[in-house]
């Protein structure tokens, strides 16, 4: 792959192949701008908008032919229909990587286009490489598992009803099988929980995560002469109020949608602690000037008392286990663009807060360097889903506690509010007025437990109030 | 209802690529008002006669025959001497709709005409074929309209989620089988045929014995005699109907429940209109299609088409290549198990649990106790062999004389009203017309949604043809895409394929798949019957915008080579 200079990341993967059926109008796709490619490669085109995967009915051309641009190379069969696709290269077929009636995903490499015949060879080369190790995936599409997907099964059904009458048979029901394809579940791990044991969409949805669809049918009992009328559909018809704009979700904006709903399915639980930050303000001070942000410290401070509480930089994965996270990855909420990304400050205990050898990469600097990312939308993934913990400040508008929700996937969010001069009485009764801040933080109860919270709010204000170990 | 002959394997079907009794409409129960010639082609090359209709000659009146004779004489002489009179010109065995059909023809024909039946008036179509099922067709319809948000949505409609009462639904399809059933009877009952209850048999030439059980039976007379008894589904060996969780289209068109999960054995017609009625009213459906395509009487890139609309989008999957060798009811806390076995290796496949399984495997003539072998007549799996004007054939190969048989009885065509028009066929020869109805001008339907209609030859049927004879064929193909009316209603999907010679023009063939598919068909359906070119049919003008202007389109984007083209017809005064 390496020696192609044809990019064939999926982000550049866009066929430069045009479809053009007979009953179709040719759908347009943008070409791919071309890197000096000698060697191109023929990728399974998206020929409708729902279309995942698509089947080679026939390849018009073989290897070997000559090719000219806007000539039909292949026939392919999408969820819609049978389409010729046509090149917008000139060069040579040099070779077919998936073969007639085979399927492969949408974007995956079929055939390489050779510019001359001397690259044939080379291409062949690496077709045969590509198709020892793409066929397997090609033909079923398993690219990933989300984690053991059992359901889980709350009350035994009757001990009768609840196996396949064919002992050791997996049993689903047509539907079941189209969704669990769709969503990629495999169904052989799945507990039916519909008559006979057998798995039902339900299931599937259940697996794959999914607010399950609302059943087609509402059958009305024959028992009334007059049919009641079928209750208004919650949620789906909002009363429309004159003037009113809408806007459609940006794709920043519709994965927070996303994540955010599936939060609902943790069972989360609060645990505030007042924290005086005198202390904190006046190291702040200090460092200031070397370039340090509160938010610096603060992922610092959290980062150190979370090794020493690890079950909350834990994650529950699948409702059985805990799985202990070996780094301590600090995810900071930042609002930006109309919407909200977790820029990661990845091994935050490790990291020195500023710099004391030269050259080195500090806390603060790394933290500059990903809100400038951030904002210019470059950041990579690992730079923003790979958090163990976040920390969301508002402080900084004044805001004195709120509560945050727990991003899917990790253990526990918390919630800093800002640091206000407060009157507070000591062990013997004597007021003071210092600084001191709300946090409050928001955990899966199905791993961390209140006792643990308190723990590690409690070594977090140690830390807080005596911070002098955060720059050493 | 006699029990059915279902010794046949399941791969041979019925020699005929329509199998089904669920796919016309019933259009015999209206009151015809006039019978139309059905000609073959070859008459029609005689350009002479090729714009002549037939108009009825006889006045409607009863003639009174000069041999009204009486029953008591024939009777007695036991069959053994031909009479010499008769009680009736013609007596029809069964009332089904090819027997109605045949019945009215030759009452208009002047004919003295009885109609036997031991069953319920309307045969097969009327109470428990296509009839009933559009009534459940026409609700799942609906129900697909009043489910499919995003289309709603495109036509600016909301509606608030759609539930049905499946007793009501099951009602609608009853009391439509009744209408229909009360509209045949008084049809005939008007024009004065005799209806004469109880199982008929031929008990010797030009005899027919009918009565109830347990009640003496009559012996009548006739001219002439056509059997018209139908078909019942036929139900492959070791598969036991318990008429509840395995059924056969009799049952399922009762609507008695409707499944989570049903199998539905069979691909063709039947099995996919209640394919389409149990999806839309909430079920998953199976499909078990012992050929290695599904629908395998369609053409095949219709049914390609056809699998992408009606089955890969819905709550349906299939095992394609397998027979059903063992359908168990449910019973003992089981559900319903299907064994599977490989179509080609006879190895054991699968083994299915559903909650119901219904039998679509074809029909199977309903011939027994018709008492042929008095007549020397053997059925061929069932069949009464006919030639190609409906004479029954006897063991030796002759036609015997006065006795035809239409409609299901023969296989050659399973259709309602491809039994009708064999019965007005039959009727013209006996009022001295030679007729031979040409098969390949009848229209067939699906009426899943959308429909499927096909009349004459298929593509792989016409290149075979084309191959043997030696002469091109063409396709020409429209979408419902490029058509005004259905992109209105949202309906943009279909296909209308024409095959035909382009050296001079021969319609060989027409596929549609589409909105409405069943009602457009009838153009081309027409166009084969009266022998109708392409180069001719194309001057024929169609409103617009109308679903029919797909069909316009087809003709149009045909090329045909031939330098004679000729108007639709001659300029007539009027």
């Amino acid at each position: 792959m390496a020696s192609l200079s044809f990019s064939s990341s999926v982000s550049s993967s866009t066929p430069f192949l045009r479809p053009s059926a007979f009953l179709l109008k040719p759908r347009s796709i943008s070409r791919v701008p071309l890197v000096r490619a000698k060697i191109r490669e023929i990728f399974m085109p998206a020929l409708s908008s729902t279309m995942t995967e698509g089947k080679i009915v026939s390849w018009i051309k073989s290897e070997g032919d000559v090719l000219s641009k806007g000539e039909s190379v292949v026939v392919v069969e999408s969820d819609k229909a049978d389409m010729d696709v046509e090149t917008f290269y000139d060069g040579i077929l040099a070779a077919i990587v998936v073969n007639e009636g085979e399927t492969a995903p949408v974007g995956s490499p079929i055939g390489l286009l050779a510019e001359t015949e001397d690259e044939i060879a080379e291409a062949k080369a690496k077709a045969a490489a590509q198709s020892s190790s793409a066929a397997p995936t090609a033909s079923a599409p398993k690219v990933e598992e989300p984690g053991p997907v059992t359901a889980n099964v709350e009350a035994p059904a009757p001990a009768v009803a609840a196996a396949p009458a064919t002992p050791g048979k997996v049993v689903a029901t047509p539907y079941a099988k189209k969704l669990a394809k769709q969503h990629k579940v495999d169904i052989n791990k799945l507990a039916g929980t519909g008559p006979f044991g057998r798995i039902t969409s339900e299931d599937v949805e259940k697996a794959a995560g999914i607010t399950p669809a609302p059943k087609a049918n509402v059958v009305v009992p024959s028992a009334p002469a007059t049919p009641a009328p079928s209750p208004p559909k919650a949620a789906t018809s909002f009363p429309e109020i004159p003037g009113s704009k809408v806007v459609p979700f940006t794709t920043m904006q519709a994965a927070v949608s996303k994540n955010m709903l599936e939060s609902l399915s943790v069972p989360t639980f609060r645990v505030g602690y007042p924290i005086a930050t005198d202390a904190l303000d006046a190291l702040y001070e200090k460092v200031k000037p070397k370039g340090v942000t509160m938010t610096a410290l603060l992922a610092k401070a959290a980062a150190m008392a979370l090794v020493q509480h690890p079950v909350v930089n834990a994650t529950c994965k699948d409702g059985k286990s805990f799985t202990y996270n070996s780094s301590v990855n600090i995810a900071v909420a930042v609002a930006i663009n109309d919407g909200l990304i977790t820029p990661v400050l990845q091994d935050a205990d490790k990291v020195e807060i500023h710099e004391l050898n030269i050259g080195s990469l500090s806390l603060s600097k790394k933290w500059k360097e990903l809100v400038e990312k951030a904002r210019a939308k470059q950041l990579q993934p690992q730079e923003y889903n790979s958090g163990t913990f976040t920390l969301s400040n508002l402080g900084m508008f004044g805001v004195d506690r709120f509560d945050a929700i727990l991003p899917p996937g990790q253990g526990a969010i918390m919630a800093v509010g800002a640091s206000k001069p407060s009157v507070i009485a000591d062990k013997e009764g004597f007021f003071s007025v210092k600084n001191q801040m709300l946090v409050n933080v928001t955990a899966d109860h199905r791993i961390i437990y209140g006792a643990d919270l308190a723990a590690f709010l409690q070594t977090f204000s140690k830390i807080i109030e005596n911070p002098e170990s955060l720059t050493m | 209802m006699q029990a059915s002959v279902s010794s046949l394997p399941t791969p041979h079907r019925p020699h005929s690529i329509i199998r089904s009794n669920s796919n016309p409409s019933f259009r015999s129960c209206g009151l015809r008002k006039e019978a139309f010639g059905f000609h073959s082609l070859s008459q029609f090359l005689n350009r002479e006669s090729r714009w002549i209709r037939i108009f009825p000659t006889n006045p409607r009146s009863r003639r009174q025959f000069v041999f009204s004779a009486s029953a008591s004489a024939s009777a007695a002489d036991n069959g053994s001497q031909l009479p010499t009179s008769f009680d009736y010109d013609l007596v029809i065995i069964g009332a089904g709709v090819g027997g109605h059909g045949a019945a009215l023809h030759a009452v208009e024909k002047g004919l003295k005409t009885a109609i036997v039946e031991g069953d319920v008036m309307g045969g097969t179509c009327v109470n428990r074929g296509c009839v009933p099922s559009k009534a459940l067709l026409a609700v799942s319809g609906r129900m697909r309209e009043l489910q499919n948000e995003h289309h709603l949505k495109a036509l600016g409609l909301q509606v608030a989620a759609a539930g049905y009462d499946r007793q009501a639904v099951a009602d609608h399809a009853n009391n439509l089988a009744s209408k229909i059933r009360g509209n045949l009877t008084n049809s005939l009952k008007a024009l004065g045929v005799d209806i004469l209850t109880g199982f008929g048999t031929i008990v010797g030439p030009q005899k027919v014995k009918y009565g109830k059980v347990g009640l003496s039976d009559n012996v009548i007379t006739a001219k002439d005699i056509i059997i018209a008894t139908g078909s019942v589904p036929f139900v492959p060996k070791g598969i036991e109907v318990d008429g509840k969780t395995v059924i056969t289209s009799d049952h399922a068109l009762k609507l008695e429940i409707v499944p989570d999960w049903i199998a539905i054995v069979g691909s063709g017609y039947i099995g996919l209109e209640f394919s389409d009625v149990y999806t839309a009213l909430g079920s998953e459906v199976t499909f078990i299609e012992a050929m290695d395509q599904l629908m395998p009487g369609f053409d095949p890139e219709i049914g390609k088409l056809a699998q992408r609309v009606l089955i890969n989008p819905r709550k349906i999957d299939y095992h394609t290549g397998v027979f059903a060798t063992k359908i168990t009811p449910a019973k003992d806390g089981k559900p319903v198990i299907i064994e599977l076995i490989d179509a080609k290796t006879k190895e054991s496949k699968d083994t299915l649990e559903v909650d119901a399984a219904l039998i679509a495997t074809g029909r199977a003539p309903f011939t027994k106790g018709l008492g042929l072998d008095n007549i020397n007549v053997e059925t061929q799996r069932g069949f009464v062999p006919v030639d190609e004007r409906m004479r029954v054939i006897d063991a030796d190969g002759n036609p015997v004389p006065h006795l035809y048989c239409i409609g299901d009885a023969n296989g050659k065509l399973m259709l309602a009203h491809a039994a009708s028009a064999q019965g007005i066929s039959v009727v013209e020869q006996l009022t001295g017309k030679d007729n031979v109805l040409n098969h390949l001008s009848i229209p067939a339907a699906c009426f899943t949604h959308p429909e499927i209609s096909m009349v004459g030859l298929t593509e792989p049927q016409a290149r075979e043809k084309a191959e043997k004879e030696g002469f091109e064929i063409s396709i020409a193909k429209t979408s419902f895409k490029a058509n005004t009316k259905a992109l209105a209603e949202n309906e943009g999907e279909g296909l209308a394929k024409l095959i035909y010679r382009p050296d001079n023009g021969e319609i060989l063939g027409v596929h549609i798949f589409g909105m409405h598919a069943a009602d457009l068909i009838h153009e081309a359906s027409n166009a084969i019957a009266l022998g109708t070119r392409v180069q001719d049919i194309k001057f024929a003008v169609h409103a617009h915008p109308t679903l029919s202007e797909v069909l316009d389109e087809l003709y149009k984007s045909a090329k045909v080579n031939s330098d004679i083209t000729k108007p639709v017809s001659e300029p007539v005064s009027v």
